[in-house]
């Protein structure tokens, strides 16, 4: 169940003298199970990007292989592929529509043309991975909080109970809490459903913590594809293009710079706290 | 998604016509419009279309760029010349079962073509060179007496520069929410028409709310900056004839007074 991405390019107003490169020959391998953080700021090609693994967008050029199947080819289904590979769009609580909550996460399983029962029972599981509590499900979509309508929303992907799930700036407009909740919720997913995630953001911060991998993307092109810490000790690159590494990062190579012998491969703020704690007492005051 | 259409699109250039005061094109096109009936005679119509062919080459607007707008109008267009042709009372020329051809009806058929391709390209032209925001200034300009009735000339022209300014957006807008629920298996792609109805409302529900939710930011906006109707309100550009515009108004009189001429010289 693995996608692969081979060799793609996308131009938008083609042929006219507007013609920009959104993505030029970008190849990636996206096997199952991994948790995978795609960062890059605005315009570098990322939304672009992600349109194209669920075939919304059609690639200008090269391929895209779904278990080993074009899926450009003729007779491909991609119904069933937007299903295995679900994607939620930035501000995804802008597309909810009905009367309320369950009946609005039913559309998807609907759409695939399950039972009626089919449907509320993955909506059912899929608003309780969401962490939605049941108060709500009978309320308007409309009636709840932006954080509780964004929840609601993805449980919208959720229930078509994808194999991949793609989430493109899931923490945008959100207060810190809020963001928090979201992306511990999507690690929680990852967990219980052992769906494979790539989770779209421009702040390294929230991927750091949860990747076991991470894009780079810059100007239309992968800039860098590795593990979280081999990407994070190349920070000075990262911030050639206007990106920058965790704020960890940060501090441990400047307690480095001071003379504590601390490691500088540290992401998460327990991590360094711990780290620090470990070297007390050898920062001498200079 | 929906980059074909042209019609009713500014095109960015820089040219005399480009530059010429909104009013003036305001003028001219409305001016333009009438002199197309005013004409009758096969002379008229080889006025108003040199009067194009001069203003097109003028306004350095790619011609196949005009054009491309007339597709939109193209089914509105055949349908037109097909009544004329066969509804138009006269001399028989051809008859196939119920329907007649008469040699008044092919004429007239073939007048009201050239007129109405003209009066897209003049129109079009005017939305051509000029933007949405000119296009505004000139008309509350130019409907200024108005407000002597008390017409809300002000508002008026606001509201139009509003729905014009969201008419991008909220495409823009459409294309997000489509994709979106493509994304939840929704098909908007089917041949069904009660399907095809109801598969719309997953797409306008959230548009009509995103709309409203546009509209209500829009307004607190305004209001925040003070915003209470046009009275005392100023400009940042105000509108001010200029030389070229003089000489616009003096070759848009002698075209109007020659179209007058042909058409009591009956040519």
């Amino acid at each position: 169940m693995a996608l692969r991405v081979d060799d793609i390019s996308y131009e938008y107003e083609k042929g006219t003298a507007m013609s920009v490169h959104a993505l030029a020959h970008v190849s990636v391998n996206i096997p199952d199970g991994q948790f995978i953080g795609l960062v890059g700021h605005t315009g570098s090609g990322k939304s672009t990007f992600v349109q194209m693994l669920n075939g919304l967008l059609k690639p200008s050029e090269g391929h895209i292989y779904w278990n080993d199947q074009d899926i450009h080819a003729d007779g491909f289904d991609r119904k069933k592929l937007r299903a295995d590979v679900g994607l939620v769009f930035q501000y995804p609580e802008h597309q909810l529509f009905e009367q309320d909550v369950i009946s609005d996460v039913m559309f998807g399983p609907r759409n695939l043309g399950f039972s009626e029962e089919e449907c509320r029972k993955r909506a059912e599981k899929a608003l309780r991975s969401s962490g939605l509590s049941e108060e709500f499900w009978k309320q308007s979509p409309f009636d709840l909080s932006g954080g509780q309508q964004r929840r609601a929303a993805i449980a919208g992907v959720l229930a078509m109970q994808p194999k991949v799930l793609i989430l493109d700036e899931p923490t945008a407009g959100l207060d810190p809490r809020g963001r928090d909740e979201i992306l511990d919720m999507v690690r929680g997913m990852k967990q219980q459903l052992h769906m494979t995630i790539l989770l779209v953001s421009h702040s390294m911060d929230d991927v750091a913590e949860y990747a076991d991998r991470i894009i780079v993307m810059n100007d239309a092109k992968i800039l860098m594809d590795g593990s979280p810490k081999e990407v994070f000790a190349r920070y000075k690159e990262l911030e050639a293009v206007g990106l920058s590494a965790p704020q960890m990062v940060y501090i441990m190579q400047y307690l480095r710079e001071c003379g504590l012998p601390v490691r500088t491969d540290i992401l998460t703020v327990d991590e360094a706290a711990e780290e620090i704690l470990r070297h007390r007492g050898e920062l001498h005051v200079q | 998604m929906f980059n074909e259409i042209t019609l009713g699109q500014y095109y960015q250039t820089d040219s005399v016509i480009h530059r010429l005061d909104p009013r003036v094109k305001l003028i001219a096109t409305l001016a333009y419009i009438i002199s197309l009936f005013i004409v009758n005679g096969w002379a008229g119509y080889v006025l108003a279309a040199l009067y194009l062919v001069i203003v097109i080459s003028l306004s350095r607007v790619p011609f196949h760029y005009i054009v491309r707008g007339m597709k939109a109008v193209m089914f509105i267009l055949l349908i037109t010349i097909l009544f004329n042709l066969f509804l138009t009372p006269g001399t028989p020329v051809w008859t196939l079962g119920p329907l007649t051809l008469t040699r008044e009806g092919i004429v007239f058929a073939v007048k009201m073509a050239v007129r109405l391709t003209f009066l897209i390209f003049g129109s079009s032209l005017m939305t051509l060179t000029t933007t949405p925001n000119e296009l505004t200034d000139a008309m509350e300009s130019v409907m200024g007496p108005l407000k002597v009735l008390h017409v809300p000339v002000h508002e008026i022209s606001m509201m139009m520069s509003i729905a014009l300014r969201f008419i991008p957006i909220l495409m823009e807008e459409t294309d997000k929410i489509m994709k979106a629920q493509i994304a939840r298996g929704a098909d908007f792609e089917s041949r069904n028409l009660m399907k095809k109805i109801h598969s719309l409302v997953p797409l306008l529900v959230p548009l009509f709310i995103s709309a409203f939710r546009r509209a209500n930011d829009l307004a607190m906006a305004m209001e925040a900056r003070c915003y209470r109707g046009g009275e005392g309100r100023t400009k940042m550009k105000p509108l001010a004839y200029r030389g070229a515009d003089a000489a616009a108004y003096v070759f848009l009189a002698l075209y109007f007074a020659s179209c007058i001429v042909l058409r009591i010289l009956g040519m």
